[in-house]
């Protein structure tokens, strides 16, 4: 009976395996933010845009049959969104905190008025890449039953990276993140800037939400997010504005979340309250260990902030 | 997330017209139709416990003469007095389900006294006489007879000996679940054992499939769960390939491999019965309690997977169940940390009121109530 058991080696396992199945929306929210951050702006409205990924990329798989269809419209529902943002975020005296929040009600309410008609019906799932047939043991072919998202998305925070250090490009959005006047001064469009890291942050997290209604959990309620959005958008401070480390952030977390499920379903039954606090308890004892009175708040783009 | 801020059409045209329809409500007659209140907590088309109602409400439309207003993810807040406000106000409706825990004491018990000529009948408080107004009452099912039906196909089919349960919290109602669910498996093979997961609340997607991943990762071949929409649960276990039993209603579309068999509410008796006593005149029953027997909970058809032998087990100790020979809780009758919760000789029917403070989980449960 037992040779299907790990026992206690079963944890760790389970701990890779929800770092790999739980962190995908988290490090395209990450990463979508970050972008939208060092260009300057801070768009907290992504969690709606989560949910309004989620919804519509269901909508759209159930319709027309293909998931991947469901991905790309996604995408584009989240660039609408950053679009609207960053447009309203551009008029005169608009605080951008403020338009976020709006934008988060705005996005998770009309995906709860529109994906009404799509909680019942199956839709497609997209498929996974089966990374574990080298191994005999079915817990670690489990595990390593990796989408393809989780794949592209590794790949975008490295290439993000790369551009933002590397690239003209970059440098421009990151000018316009550090400081107005020195964009201004090499003849950058600001705003232009922003609107499009803004449109494509957006399109990010609206990916991140097609991964949670076609992959994992793999269907479309009005539970589905419950807040991953909005902590994907603390996650960008945890990592000090850097892709990779969004990356291994959002690792971290989706491990941490699997904590609870995992000690428990080893016989570790005692205090699962407390396992399951477990990602945002480490998040704070990371931020507390990393602050400093010195030198708070490395890496913050300049011209970011709530008061202008 | 934020149902805290969503008003609904209900609440606006409640504060815009309720004074100018009470009139017209008050005006309403004998030849006008019986109108029907029901109230949801969440989606009614959830695959889960709001579904179970609106399955049932929806029956009640079909019959002549009665009016049905639902109203469905109203918050367990004053949200509800609201809903219910307007409901009689401007439907008329005369009797009122609030099928949520959470809209008894204080949301119901204020209206009731409010409205003393509207009948208010809540699922699952524990109504008091003498305590609780006249015009107010509850009803529930003893779901735990069909988790142990439940219990005796999981059990019949597993080759693992290892169950699943997903849980949302440790309460009494979910614990009696997850102990009738684990001695219907044991009362096939003793050796059984089933792994319990508290995920911490009603409805988190995410936790419920990753306490479904773990469990298949340690074995588990046969899950099943109490949250407010099994449908993540059972879908994730589709996927894995492992069997699932059912909860609320009925999931056999979500699996078509895996489903076993499911505890299901059946509540369409109880309000059709509540219905037709109000249009004979007569006040429904303030208490309502029922199982198998009565109606109120059922068993899913089984799954392609449940064999011969498993489907005669079960339905003898329905039959059983029904004639009364059989109860599920009885001695001597251990929790999973040693101590005896009922002494031997005892045996406890299903309506003894101590299993209504169920605090444990019985011996082969792997999980804790803290």
């Amino acid at each position: 009976m037992d040779d299907t058991s790990l026992g206690i080696w079963g944890v760790p396992l389970a701990m890779l395996a929800g770092a790999i199945r739980v962190s995908t929306p988290f490090i395209f929210v990450s990463i979508g933010e970050c972008l939208t951050e060092r260009s300057g702006r801070i768009n907290l409205g992504l969690e709606g845009t989560l949910v309004m990924g989620a919804m519509s990329a269901y909508g759209v798989a159930l319709m027309s049959g293909s998931p991947w269809l469901g991905v790309l419209v996604a995408a584009m529902v989240g660039l609408l969104l950053g679009a609207l943002h960053a447009g309203i975020c551009q008029l005169p005296r608009v605080n951008d905190i403020a338009t976020g929040i709006g934008l988060m009600l705005f996005g998770t309410g009309l995906a709860f008025f529109l994906g009404k008609p799509f909680i019942q019906p199956k839709a497609p799932n997209l498929g996974a890449i089966d990374l574990g047939w080298w191994s005999s043991i079915p817990q670690v072919r489990q595990a390593l039953q990796v989408n393809y998202l989780f794949v592209i998305g590794i790949i975008l925070a490295f290439a993000l990276a790369w551009a933002l250090k590397n690239t003209r490009w970059g440098l421009i959005v990151r000018l316009a993140g550090e400081s107005v006047d020195a964009a201004l001064a090499i003849g950058a469009s600001v705003n232009r800037v922003r609107l499009i890291a803004t449109s494509i942050g957006g399109a990010f997290a609206g990916i991140g939400g097609a991964f949670l209604s076609l992959y994992y959990p793999g269907s479309w309620n009005e539970g589905l997010s419950s807040g991953q959005g909005l902590m994907a958008v603390a996650l960008v401070i945890f990592a000090r504005w850097d892709p990779v480390r969004c990356l291994w952030a959002s690792l971290l977390f989706g491990a941490a979340g699997a904590i609870s499920p995992a000690l428990q379903s080893v016989g570790i039954t005692q205090g699962y309250y407390l396992f399951s606090a477990a990602p945002y308890v480490l998040t704070l004892a990371l931020m507390i260990a990393t602050c400093s009175p010195e030198r708070s708040l490395r890496g913050a783009p300049g011209e970011l902030g709530a008061v202008k | 997330m934020f149902n805290e801020f969503t008003i609904g059409r209900r609440a606006l045209l409640g504060g815009a017209a309720g004074t100018a329809a009470f009139g017209l409500a008050a005006t309403a007659n004998a030849q006008k139709p019986m109108v029907v209140g029901f109230i949801y907590v969440g989606p009614r088309d959830d695959y889960g416990y709001n579904q179970a109602h609106a399955e049932a409400a929806a029956i009640l439309k079909k019959m002549p003469g009665v009016k049905i207003v639902e109203e469905e993810k109203v918050p367990e807040t004053v949200a509800v007095e609201k809903s219910m406000e307007s409901m009689i106000n401007l439907d008329g409706a005369t009797l009122i389900f609030p099928t949520s825990f959470g809209y008894f004491d204080p949301h119901m018990l204020k209206m009731a006294a409010k409205f003393p000529k509207v009948q208010f009948r809540h699922c699952g408080g524990l109504w008091t006489e003498g305590k609780h107004p006249v015009n107010t009452g509850s009803y529930f099912g003893y779901i735990d007879e069909a988790q142990y039906l439940s219990g005796i196909v999981a059990g019949s089919t597993t080759k693992s000996g290892k169950l699943g349960f997903v849980a949302a919290k440790p309460i009494p109602q979910v614990l009696r679940n997850i102990n009738a669910f684990t001695l219907g498996a044991q009362s096939v093979n003793p050796k059984i054992t089933t792994q319990a997961i508290f995920t911490g609340d009603w409805a988190l997607p995410v936790k419920e499939a990753e306490a479904t991943n773990s469990m298949v990762a340690q074995g588990v071949d046969v899950v099943t769960c109490h949250v407010d929409s099994p449908k993540v649960v059972i879908e994730t276990a589709e996927r894995a390939g492992i069997f699932t039993c059912g909860y609320h209603c009925n999931q056999a579309k979500l699996a078509p491999k895996g489903y076993l068999t499911g505890a299901e509410w059946n509540w369409e008796r109880i309000y059709v019965d509540m219905v037709e006593a109000m249009k004979k005149g007569q006040a429904p029953g303030n208490f309502v309690r029922g199982g198998l027997k009565e109606g109120y909970v059922r068993s899913s058809a089984y799954g392609p997977a449940v064999s011969a032998a498993a489907r005669e087990k079960t339905d003898a100790a329905k039959a059983a169940i029904l004639s009364g020979s059989l109860s599920i809780y009885k001695g001597a009758l251990k929790d999973n940390k040693g101590n005896t919760v009922i002494p031997a000789g005892a045996s406890y029917v299903i309506t003894e009121p101590k299993l209504e403070g169920m605090n444990y989980l019985v011996e082969g449960v792997i999980g804790a109530t803290s």
